[in-house]
């Protein structure tokens, strides 16, 4: 397994092998062929960033570029689901989600339960988030925690390239609507990814590094920053369980617990803002069912409660850092509990 | 060699995807005289924790690393000398070794596997060593050519040896047909063909046991001998709980539990290995793959094709090694066997004894493998 690619060719070698064997899926979008009616690939842009390159040559009128009409080609694209077809739609910004909003939580995400289990909805909704790429507040958001929020919907967020592969196969697969979150940022990263085609389950979240002090939990990029701080920490012969969520909805909270059974300390790291995310989300998780298993308080690391800033200082002053997950692992191992600060003085 | 009578040990490469260990500990004092073979540093990896073994007799003047430090394959682990070399020719050496530089002749060569085309199916294997008579390496049940990462090389000192990935497993191709035993035997025969090989050397373990054994049955012209280490087919018994755990787990938890029966000791198993036996699991085609093999295989709970009374009839010299604590496949099945037929039982190890044992069962390959010539 040698061969590597880049987290952006996994997500299109995913597309191109499901399409190649099942004519059933198809792709829909803004720009997603970038130049349909064209001769082939030399004009297709294949998406914005250019993550659906090639497909369009490949696959033709099954490569469906739209107007900028978020609700009526989300929509389109979960009534071709009920009706058969493997949709893959993508929203090209999870930013622009409140245009199309009716279209996920009030009929995608409920069509099943509404119709008696009648329905099926195998839609899946690429979405890219993540800050770091100057593009200013209204295309840098991380909105999992919004979509998560909702029954019927499943919520798949990739740190790597080789889970990037395998929970879109996975995700076209799936016989309900999945919303699959894309960080920009991690487009270029590298790794090995199988050339055949392999699924990563949904609801297993992944242990990246193992260590029994304080247990990271993390998603998406911030995963990479939490290892760059697990190394930090480990020159001080700190060791950090570094734990990757890989979905949010299903979530593995059986792995998080086992973890945190162990450690007793917690850190959650998640570049959204900090109110009702999936931060909170896990933190309240952890102090209902592992109460007594905390040494210290859980710490959240994550954005300010503010929009993403377009300015390039403020922005990176807005997202976490490696330097802040130490310090916020340092606090949870300093802490001392009332009982013994009151019994030293 | 190196020069003025110092001899180097450095990080071997163990397996396709090596890069680096991680020193464990020490396990022979500085000023000790060992001798070939003798394990000197215990190595950590990323799969798995192994010994490096010295290369040549002499007094190990020079630990260069220390417990925790992370060399990269071909970095310096230590110096064997001669009581004559001086301390200062010693800090020289160290000082002007490069791994990979002209004064380090022993940097391991990047491994890169290939591919065969046998009868439409895509055979992965790997070929380590020159000449000699070639000997061929058989993985078992859900495993991959990877099971032999500490004996490959070692094994590969005097010929050239291939380790193989059979139908259904590793990077071979996925599709199996009935997933019998012959269409495996088939398969092993047919790619010897497409490889030119002349007669071969076969060493297999557990399900490649019984294929290196079929293969010798129907092919003793092909085969100059047979090692089967804790082989399938020579007995009924077999921990069908663990066939059937190993094809349905999809998840770490689920899986790591079969994985550490494989060997005596549980803690063998590290998070890699877990890792990419999930890895390979999730591949399209191995669940439908693995389960044809073992219902083909395993029928009403014991093993369906059994060679025991056909060893008799064996033409290639053959020997089976098996280790006392096998949960797999019971060491009684080594016990009884045709008089010619040489066994060894390592007591202390399970099933996967070549990795658990790399040396002595490296040794007992090596000089058995040296007679049968």
């Amino acid at each position: 397994m040698a061969r590597r690619l880049s987290f952006q060719q996994a997500i299109n070698e995913a597309l191109d092998q499901e399409m190649a064997r099942d004519e059933n899926v198809i792709l829909i979008g803004e720009d997603v062929a970038g130049g349909q009616g064209t001769e082939g690939d030399m004009d297709a842009w294949g998406g914005v960033l250019g993550v659906t390159k090639g497909l369009y040559a490949k696959y033709g009128d099954r490569v469906m570029d739209t107007p900028i009409s978020e609700s009526a080609f989300i929509g389109a694209a979960i009534g071709a689901a009920t009706a058969g077809l493997r949709p893959v739609v993508e929203l090209m910004f999870n930013d622009f989600l409140g245009v199309c909003f009716d279209q996920i939580f009030n009929q995608a995400a409920k069509f099943r339960y509404m119709f008696g289990g009648k329905v099926e909805t195998p839609v899946v909704i690429r979405t890219m988030i993540g800050s770091g790429f100057r593009a200013a507040a209204q295309h840098s958001q991380s909105l999992y925690s919004i979509f998560t929020h909702i029954p019927g919907l499943k919520c798949v967020v990739p740190a790597t390239p080789y889970d990037a592969k395998g929970l879109l196969i996975e995700a076209i697969r799936d016989n309900d609507p999945v919303v699959f979150f894309e960080h920009k940022k991690l487009y270029p990263l590298e790794g090995e990814v199988p050339e055949e085609l392999y699924t990563v389950p949904f609801g297993e979240a992944e242990i990246v590094r193992e260590g029994e002090d304080v247990t990271i939990i993390t998603l998406a990029e911030m995963v990479h920053e939490s290892l760059k701080a697990a190394e930090l920490l480990a020159q001080d012969g700190v060791e950090c369980e570094v734990i990757d969520l890989r979905t949010t909805s299903p979530l593995d909270q059986e792995t998080l617990l086992d973890s945190v059974a162990v450690t007793g300390r917690v850190v959650v790291v998640d570049e959204a803002n900090p109110r009702c995310s999936m931060a909170t989300d896990i933190s309240a998780l952890i102090a209902q069912h592992a109460f007594g298993a905390l040494k210290a308080p859980i710490q959240m690391v994550t954005a300010p409660h503010t929009p993403v800033p377009f300015a390039d200082n403020l922005e990176d002053l807005y997202k976490p850092n490696a330097e802040n997950i130490v310090s916020a692992v340092r606090k949870v191992l300093e802490y001392q509990s009332w009982e013994a600060t009151a019994s030293k003085n | 060699m190196g020069s003025d009578g110092i001899q180097k040990l450095t990080m071997p490469k163990w397996g396709l995807s090596m890069t680096h260990g991680k020193v464990i500990e020490w396990l022979v004092p500085e000023g000790a005289e060992i001798l070939a073979g003798t394990e000197v540093i215990e190595v950590e990896t990323e799969k798995i924790t192994g010994a490096v073994e010295a290369q040549f007799d002499g007094t190990l003047r020079r630990h260069v690393v220390s417990a925790g430090q992370d060399v990269p394959i071909g970095g310096l682990l230590a110096i064997t000398a001669d009581l004559s070399v001086s301390d200062e020719q010693i800090d020289r050496f160290v000082e002007d070794f490069l791994p990979g530089s002209a004064t380090d002749e022993s940097a391991p060569a990047e491994l890169v596997s290939e591919y065969a085309e046998v009868e439409g199916r895509r055979i992965r294997y790997l070929k380590q060593g020159q000449g000699g008579r070639p000997a061929v390496l058989i993985h078992g049940f859900a495993g991959s050519l990877d099971n032999w990462l500490f004996n490959h090389a070692p094994l590969a000192k005097q010929r050239s040896v291939y380790a193989l990935d059979l139908p259904g497993h590793g990077q071979s191709s996925k599709d199996v047909g009935e997933g019998s035993l012959e269409m495996l035997i088939g398969t092993l025969h047919d790619w010897l063909q497409v490889l030119e090989l002349p007669p071969v050397h076969l060493v297999g373990h557990s399900l490649g046991g019984a294929v290196a054994l079929g293969m010798a049955l129907q092919y003793p012209d092909r085969v100059l001998s047979c090692t089967l280490i804790a082989s399938a087919a020579l007995g009924p018994e077999i921990d069908v709980d663990y066939i059937e755990g190993v094809v349905e787990a999809h998840r770490r938890k689920q899986l790591k539990p079969w994985l550490e029966r494989l060997f005596a000791d549980p803690k063998r198993v590290t998070r890699q290995l877990v890792d990419d036996l999930l890895k390979f699991k999730r591949l399209d085609g191995v669940r439908e793959a693995l389960g044809r093999i073992a219902e083909n295989f395993i029928v009403n709970g014991v093993q369906a094709v059994i060679f025991r009374s056909q060893l008799d009839q064996l033409r290639p010299p053959t020997q089976v090694i098996w280790g006392g604590q096998d949960q797999i496949i019971p060491p009684s099945h080594a016990v009884g066997l045709p008089d010619l037929v040489v066994v060894e039982k390592l007591e202390d190890c399970g099933h996967m004894l070549q990795m658990e044992a790399a040396r002595e069962v490296n040794q007992l390959v090596l000089s058995f493998l040296e007679k049968a010539d």
